[in-house]
């Protein structure tokens, strides 16, 4: 029996809300019955009004900038900024995390809403109080340290205390596991029952299926800005499947587009490699990782956050994170010697970043010229652009890669997270690399877009490059990949073929502590 | 959140609901909002020429005041192109007005009192002014240190640098073929010829500006049918036939004013140089493009394997060898170097990048913008002074065209985003 049944009134109430923006309608008739003391999941792929539907409802949109109704516990609202809703007990937590990072955690809890004697802070009370709120949160850490150095995990959970402390009786999360771990997103989900349990409602909005399946009483899909249904997850026996199904409004038996792989000779071989941290001195952050690339395969690399994998394939490519790096790589049989990312292009390298806005696109630039930054020589002769060259290239990779652009002169940061991660894409197959490194290459993508994604990398193996693919979610390892390597604390623990890898023996691995 | 925009291919929800694209005057109002954030700067530099035409009754765009105009910012104009450059990187320049100065120094020590050879005096001040952009851009792009910072020092170092050199007093008088560049005028070479109500003008001025107009006319056809060519879409031919038409309206009428004095100034040739230079730099270059990508996103242009330190330490030096033709062009003019020369030239500079539609936090900027931008306080301030206002109107006026500038700039911006 789940705890959410018994108690059958509505908490929170959105009727036909409608939302609209210059040209778009974002929210068109949507319909959202929260009832007290579940929680309630909201999913839908990018753009389906997710994000819109909670601004509405914590008063970023202010009342009259929609149509529609909201009732909070029998009372009509109407407010006209976020502090109105907070004042109600109606707490957002952003997916881009608002913590002022040279603040302690106390302080942040309590930001704008200081503990105040006399007028003046009361740093007794505040630490009291927020030691209080980090126990029920399950962060064990001192209320002075700064919020910059805690984990992404920890941050959350600080941000958590911080909506706790406002007397928060509807927690909103957006996308809350999205940065996580296994490890931390557990943890998280742990604290959301704990929650419910004290009566607090949760709406949560996620992408991980997997989590709603496993935590949500209740679950709303919206798609293209409309409710298509609320599911009740125990009567309903709700699977991923079923969820997929009403998000993109069509099946989608395969997730994972079908591939033959044809697997030609070694490409690329790492040996013994060894990186230390540039900002703590002495810490080895990978340690003699050794791992081959063949031609058209497409491999695997699994590891929790902080194992090392980014690091790993930064510091191959051209020596781009860490310092006192050892170790050889091998391109063909031949040892190369890649000091900068220049030499590393050069040798048919590529790297596609896991965070496209911040290290992978020019996003007050446009499409073309955001996909010829990296191979700038193969247009120019004697540093002149032929940029009639250049369009053709971008137009012919617009439309090749199905990026949802009207022309190549759009500017990338106004498309959507699957378009941006296509033009990155273009971006390296335009430097004719034959090995390409792509990281958590479907973060921040919606479903139909993700296979759009995997089609195109397996468009790329078929094409005979070498593949190595960091990701976070296993199953989209596991539906991708040829072969996977392990990486626990800095070391490649294991490998495993597409026939013996399980997502139990990839944790495994993942988890190893240190082999000797 | 939205991804679903008008700018997307994806049908809007508008066109679902009435089965139709979006009404035609929406669309094009949309289209005119971006043309105006393009194009506001030069829009207002028009108004503004407007306005003081009437005001002065006429007497701005007079010929001996369009002359005037150019010479009397010539020096700030030069130091733009450089500032904007900077600018779009991301970074600053402070120092600008003492490197005017300092290098002005050293010109005057090297040709009044050393009695070097001008030319070799010019070529050794240049050298002179890329040394202190090298100085500045390596601790700015390999030692790290913020470019503001840096400057600041360097604002103050050069400034001391002048006054040593200097001995706190002014050296002069410059040979005359240096102070004849920075204030003198093309010989009559071919003579003169009637224009009917506008008396006689010089032949050989007016032969160039046309050269320059078919120059002007052919390269932006060419360019036009090269896009066609490739497919891509393009302004109609009426819009093209009249952006044309206007540039070659204003450059026949400040070309036939300047004939009417007395002809071109030299400086005006080797800013007009300068200014196509940068521009093709700008547009065509791989250097360029590669400003544009830092100020951008300089971690997703290291991650592209563009040398960002490379490509920084060079801007400064361009900046340092600009700076010291800003300098000579302003100690020529003055037929002096003096220790307070170029005192906040810097901020005019700056001023010029901004109201030209650099964006503060980099990665946006034209060298025509910025030129426009220095052109427009040059009005101002001589416009101003036309109409006899006293100075502190003309400060007053500059500091909230360049408020505005930018106010407009981020404004638009923001709509632009709202819009998605």
């Amino acid at each position: 029996m789940r705890k959410g049944t018994f108690v059958t009134d509505a908490i929170l109430q959105m009727r036909a809300i409608t939302k609209t923006f210059p040209g778009v309608t974002a929210l068109d008739d949507v319909n959202l019955t929260v009832r007290r003391g579940e929680i309630h999941a909201v999913c839908g792929e990018n753009g389906a009004g997710k994000s819109t539907l909670m601004k509405v409802l914590s008063g970023v949109y202010p009342h009259g900038s929609y149509a529609g109704e909201i009732v909070f516990d029998g009372q009509a609202c109407r407010f006209s900024d976020i502090r109105d809703s907070e004042r109600l007990g109606i707490v957002i937590i952003h997916q881009e995390l608002a913590l002022c990072p040279n603040l302690s955690v106390a302080e942040n809890i309590f930001l704008g809403n200081e503990r105040v004697t006399r007028g003046l802070v009361d740093w007794n009370r505040t630490h009291a109080d927020a030691a209080r709120l980090l126990d029920i949160v399950g962060l064990r850490e001192n209320p002075a340290t700064l919020a910059m150095d805690l984990g992404v995990g920890k941050q959350q959970l600080v941000e958590i205390a911080k909506a706790l402390s406002k007397q928060v009786r509807l927690l909103i999360l957006d996308e809350p596991t999205a940065a996580l771990n296994e490890t931390d997103s557990a943890h998280l989900l742990d604290l959301l029952r704990g929650l419910r349990d004290r009566g607090i409602t949760c709406v949560i909005i996620s992408h991980k299926l997997n989590e709603i399946e496993a935590i949500a009483d209740a679950t709303t899909v919206l798609r293209d800005g409309r409710t298509v249904e609320t599911l009740d997850m125990a009567a309903d026996a709700v699977t991923e499947e079923r969820i997929i199904a009403a998000m993109v409004g069509r099946d989608l038996d395969h997730r994972y587009p079908e591939r033959v792989p044809d697997i030609g000779e070694e490409v690329l071989r790492i040996e013994d490699w060894t990186v230390h941290s540039p900002s703590q001195h002495g810490r080895t952050v990978v340690s003699g990782a050794n791992l081959t690339l063949r031609r058209g395969e497409i491999v695997g690399l699994a590891g929790l956050m902080g194992a090392g994998r980014t690091e790993l394939a930064m510091s191959v490519f051209g020596r781009s994170y860490g310092t006192g790096i050892t170790g050889r790589i091998l391109k063909h049989g031949r040892e190369i010697r890649l000091r900068s990312v220049r030499d590393a292009i050069r040798h048919g390298i590529g790297y596609a970043t896991e965070d496209r806005k911040r290290y992978g696109l020019n996003l007050i630039e446009d499409i073309k010229r955001n996909v010829s930054a990296a191979a700038l020589d193969k247009l120019s002769t004697r540093g002149w652009i032929h940029d009639n060259d250049e369009y053709r290239v971008a137009e012919g990779y617009r439309t090749g890669m199905n990026i949802k652009a009207p022309s190549v002169a759009a500017i990338t940061g106004k498309l959507s997270g699957g378009n941006q991660q296509k033009v990155v894409l273009s971006k390296w197959l335009f430097t004719d690399a034959d090995v390409l490194i792509l990281d958590e290459p479907t973060r921040g993508i919606d479903v139909g877009a993700k296979y759009e994604i995997y089609s195109i990398i397996n468009m790329m193996a078929d094409q005979g490059k070498a593949l190595l693919i960091i990701s976070s979610e296993l199953p989209e390892l596991l539906g991708v990949c040829d072969r996977i390597y392990a990486m626990s604390a800095g070391r490649i623990t294991g490998q495993l073929t597409r026939d013996q890898a399980t997502p139990e023996r990839l944790m495994q691995y993942m988890t190893k502590v240190k082999e000797q | 959140m939205t991804s679903v925009g008008p700018n997307t291919a994806v049908p809007t929800a508008a066109e679902d609901q009435a089965g139709i694209p979006l009404a035609p005057e929406r669309f094009s109002g949309r289209l005119l909002s971006a043309n105006l954030r393009q194009n506001g700067i030069y829009i207002a530099f028009a108004l503004i020429i407007v306005l003081f035409a009437v005001l002065t009754n006429g007497d701005l765009l007079a010929p001996q005041n369009i002359s005037n105009l150019v010479v009397q910012n010539s020096y700030i104009l030069i130091l733009a192109i450089g500032m904007i450059l900077i600018i779009i990187a991301g970074h600053i320049d402070l120092s600008a007005g003492s490197v005017v100065a300092a290098t002005g120094a050293i010109a005057a020590v090297l040709m009044v009192e050393h009695a070097v050879p001008w030319p070799l005096a010019v070529l050794l001040t240049l050298i002179c002014g890329g040394l202190i952009g090298a100085w500045q851009g390596y601790w700015v792009a390999y030692f790290g240190i913020p470019a503001f910072i840096v400057t600041l020092g360097g604002m103050l170092v050069f400034r001391a640098l002048t006054l040593a050199v200097l001995g706190n007093q002014g050296i002069g008088p410059f040979p005359s073929e240096v102070s004849t560049i920075a204030n003198g005028f093309m010989p009559t070479y071919l003579g003169n010829i009637g224009l009917g109500p506008l008396d006689g003008a010089d032949l050989c001025t007016l032969l160039i500006g046309l050269a320059f107009v078919a120059g002007i006319i052919v390269t932006q056809w060419r360019s036009r049918a090269g896009r066609v060519r490739h497919g891509q879409t393009v302004e109609p031919v009426a819009q093209f036939a009249a952006k044309v038409a206007v540039a070659v309206v204003v450059v026949m009428t400040v070309i036939v004013q300047l004939a009417r004095f007395k002809n071109l100034p030299w400086v005006l040739l080797l800013l007009a140089a300068l200014v196509i230079a940068y521009t093709l730099l700008t547009d065509r270059v791989v250097f360029g493009r590669h400003i544009y990508s830092i100020g951008g996103n300089i971690n997703a242009a290291t991650l592209s394997g563009v040398k960002v330190k490379s490509v920084t330490f060079w801007l400064f030096v361009n900046m340092g060898v600009l700076s010291a033709i800003a300098g000579m062009v302003f100690a020529g003019r003055l037929n002096q170097a003096g220790p307070t020369a170029g005192t906040g030239f810097e901020l005019d500079a700056i001023a010029a990048a901004f109201i030209g539609g650099a964006a503060v936090q980099g990665g946006v900027g034209r060298v025509v913008g910025a030129i426009t931008g220095g052109l427009m306080m040059g009005v101002i301030n001589n416009g101003m002074s036309l109409i006899g206002a006293p100075t502190e109107q003309v400060m007053l006026f500059k500091g909230l065209v360049l408020l505005g500038a930018v106010a407009f700039d981020v404004y638009a911006k923001r709509r632009a985003g709202a819009g998605r």
